[in-house]
């Protein structure tokens, strides 16, 4: 299961420290952040919440970059 | 300015400017002591705040190594080593001041080329129009099922794939393709979303849901594109990972090493100096021109290839097409037109050339064959199929049928030597067909499929471009495939392939490469999709419309030009030579201005320059790769 998401984030380095984040995310398989396009690209683990996930995701990500948005 | 900044960005430049103007007033205030350190605070407070607050929210997460620490730690202490000795509370200002208006400038340019980008791709369509009760109404296109009727007024976009029902018009293509010239379509003509309705009203009946249409799958793929991280990308910001913290280690070793050493060979340890060289250090050591600019040098250059009807699946494909070395070419579709033409007619004494193909023709008037049509296309006379009777189909030989009352064959030498009538022999490229008329040999017509106009510029393109050899596999037979060879300057050919022959003949290429170089293969798509996929860059022609070929390629060119491949890997070598540029400039000024900032030689105004002034230089030598129209 994929997804793609449109996120907000004011630096390059931020996007990659994002990235990071959301790959060390339980439940995701892999994750890409773009920062030229503005959007993360999700791939969840069999079976996830998705929704459940991916707050998640943004918790982390928050504590990376305060300043991140995705939204889903 | 207008909409050139967002409010954020807005907000962020009248506060360099109320700095700015805050530090010129306090010039001329001859204050001194407390009162002076006073005072510059509320410039620094004006510009720095956010920079502050976010260092300590870093700190508070353990996340202590982003690009606002470093600029709060070398500011603070600018401020202390000002409040101890030097009673200098400028510089820090003017520290946070340019990294301010480097990080505005930045995303400024980032927002700016963002926005081209995003323009140049603008083919979503808001709207489908349906008639509903003899009125139009406009409905979203997503809930338009398929086999619908949706009206096009000029000047809308076609929001969905189908096939025209009523009307004339001419679309422009150009936001698909790169191509200016207007195409004429009419009732029975299929037409692919994202292009531009020009003259007149078309109805259309769709063949696919909105997302299957050929605009959605090409904004889902130029939207995935920046996410698929060339080489360069991951190093960067592998680089930044390791970057940061080093630098960090090493200004701490600065600010302490050398005094201790000194302390400890009875000099005077100099604490404010070295202190001050470590923050010069980790001004200068901030990552940003490169972590900023590698991937917008790949973002413009995928922007940029876009807009010439390339569209390229990620960075990485433009790294492998910029060291491409050997170029594999399917021939029919790619450097042919795949349309049989009747390029020959030969017709023996007492019949004409006319009549010799109007006999055909009537002859094959029922067969769907490729051939047939080429026959019946390039008769101009309309056919009266009232003239033609009992049409007997010799399999894998021809027809023979009654035309006029005069009994005509047509097919190829095996049908001539079954009637018992001699052919004349022909050595030439293409399929012939012998025509007997009432038992007698009337000639011969050769169809062959048509070499595109700049088939052979693309192939010395190519050469240009520093192409090692360009290789035809075909599954065609080899006096056609020679025929094309030679006309187009191909280096080497191999005939008579089944499809996974292609695939053999391209793994050996793969083996055979040199470790740095790749393989490209171009196909059409339709049929070649495995040896797409097993090429090192896959580039498939002439894909509009067709979703087996934007599925299997890594490129995909939308129109039929095979000069485009050349220019693929130009865009893809003009790239990677800013890409390489921006970071051989990067680490060469930063690496040396380390050095002096170390040395204590380079003080904070070189520091701002190596780390504003790089990017700033970075970050325009990137956008250079959006201008690729004439390259």
């Amino acid at each position: 299961m994929k997804k793609s998401y449109k996120i907000e984030v004011d630096c390059a380095n931020c996007a990659n420290k994002m990235e990071d984040a959301a790959k060390k995310t339980v439940g995701v398989k892999n994750a890409t952040v773009s920062f030229m396009t503005l959007r993360m690209n999700v791939e969840f683990e069999e079976g996830a919440d998705i929704s459940a996930v991916m707050a998640q995701v943004l918790k982390n990500c928050k504590r990376v970059e305060s300043d991140c948005e995705i939204y889903f | 300015m207008g909409d050139i900044m967002t409010k954020k960005q807005k907000k962020v430049l009248y506060r360099i400017i109320a700095a700015a103007a805050l530090m010129l007033a306090l010039h001329f205030i001859p204050a001194r002591g407390l009162l002076k350190f006073g005072l510059y605070l509320i410039p620094y407070a004006v510009i720095g705040t956010d920079i502050l607050i976010k260092a300590a929210k870093g700190i508070k997460n353990r996340q202590p190594t982003d690009e606002c620490f470093l600029m709060a730690i070398a500011t603070v202490g600018a401020m202390a080593v000002g409040l101890i000795k030097t009673g200098d509370y400028a510089e820090a200002v003017l520290v946070m001041l340019f990294y301010q208006i480097g990080e505005l400038f930045q995303s400024v340019a980032v927002s700016r080329s963002r926005r081209n980008i995003t323009k140049l791709l603008d083919i979503r369509p808001d709207h489908a129009n349906i008639e509903r009760d003899g009125a139009l109404v406009k409905v979203d296109p997503f809930e338009v099922p398929v086999g619908s009727i949706i009206v096009i007024q000029p000047g809308e976009k076609i929001p969905i794939d189908g096939i025209v029902t009523k009307g004339l018009s001419a679309l422009d293509t150009a936001a698909l393709t790169g191509e200016s010239l207007p195409r004429d379509v009419g009732e029975g003509v299929d037409v692919v979303s994202g292009c531009i309705n020009m003259t007149g009203v078309l109805y259309v009946r769709t063949t696919k849901a909105f997302e299957e249409s050929t605009v959605s799958r090409i904004l889902d793929l130029v939207e995935n594109a920046a996410a698929v991280k060339s080489r360069p990308e991951r190093f960067v910001a592998r680089f930044a990972r390791v970057y940061t913290p080093a630098v960090c280690i090493g200004a701490l070793l600065l600010a302490l090493v050398p005094p201790v050493v000194r302390l400890a060979l009875g000099e005077n340890a100099m604490w404010a100096d070295w202190i001050y060289r470590a923050l010069t250090f980790l001004v200068i050591s901030c990552p940003c021109a490169l972590v900023i600019s590698i991937p917008l040098t790949f973002f413009a250059g995928i922007g940029g290839a876009g807009n010439q009807g390339i569209l390229v699946k990620g960075g990485n494909y433009l790294d492998a097409l910029s060291k491409t070395k050997y170029v594999a070419l399917d021939k029919t579709g790619t450097l042919t037109r795949g349309v049989f033409e009747v390029s020959a007619v030969y017709a023996e004494r007492g019949i004409s050339s006319d009549d010799l193909l109007l006999y055909a023709a009537l002859a094959e008037c029922a067969s769907s064959h490729p051939i047939a049509k080429s026959l019946r296309n390039a008769c101009k006379a309309e056919l009266d199929r009232s003239r033609v009777s009992m049409i007997t189909e010799h399999s894998g030989k021809g027809v023979t049928a009654l035309v006029d009352g005069k009994i005509i064959a047509a097919g190829n030498e095996k049908l001539m030597a079954e009637l018992s009538v001699s052919s004349r022999q022909v050595d030439e490229a293409g399929a012939v067909v012998h025509i007997a008329v009432d038992g007698k040999y009337g000639g011969c017509i050769v169809v062959s499929d048509v070499i595109k106009q700049n088939a052979a510029n693309a192939i010395s393109a190519l050469k240009k471009a520093g192409i090692k050899k360009t290789i035809m596999l075909t599954g065609d037979r080899a006096a056609a495939a020679n025929a094309v060879s030679s006309a187009l300057g191909i280096d080497e050919v191999h005939s008579g392939l089944l499809p996974e022959d292609k695939a053999e003949r391209v793994k050996s290429l793969l083996e055979q490469k040199g470790k740095k170089e790749r393989v490209a293969f171009v196909g059409d798509g339709i049929n070649d999709a495995p040896v797409l996929a097993l090429a090192d860059v896959g580039i498939a022609m002439g894909a509009l419309g067709s979703d087996a070929a934007i599925e299997a390629a890594d490129v995909v060119l939308m129109d039929d030009d095979p000069e485009k491949i050349a220019k693929a890997i130009r865009i893809a070598k003009k790239t990677m030579s800013i890409v390489y540029q921006n970071i051989l400039f990067s680490l060469l000024i930063k690496g040396a201005c380390l050095l002096l900032g170390a040395a204590g030689i380079a003080g904070m105004p070189v520091a701002v320059f190596a780390d504003v002034g790089v990017m700033v230089i970075a970050v325009l030598n990137a956008l250079r790769a959006l201008i690729v129209k004439k390259i």
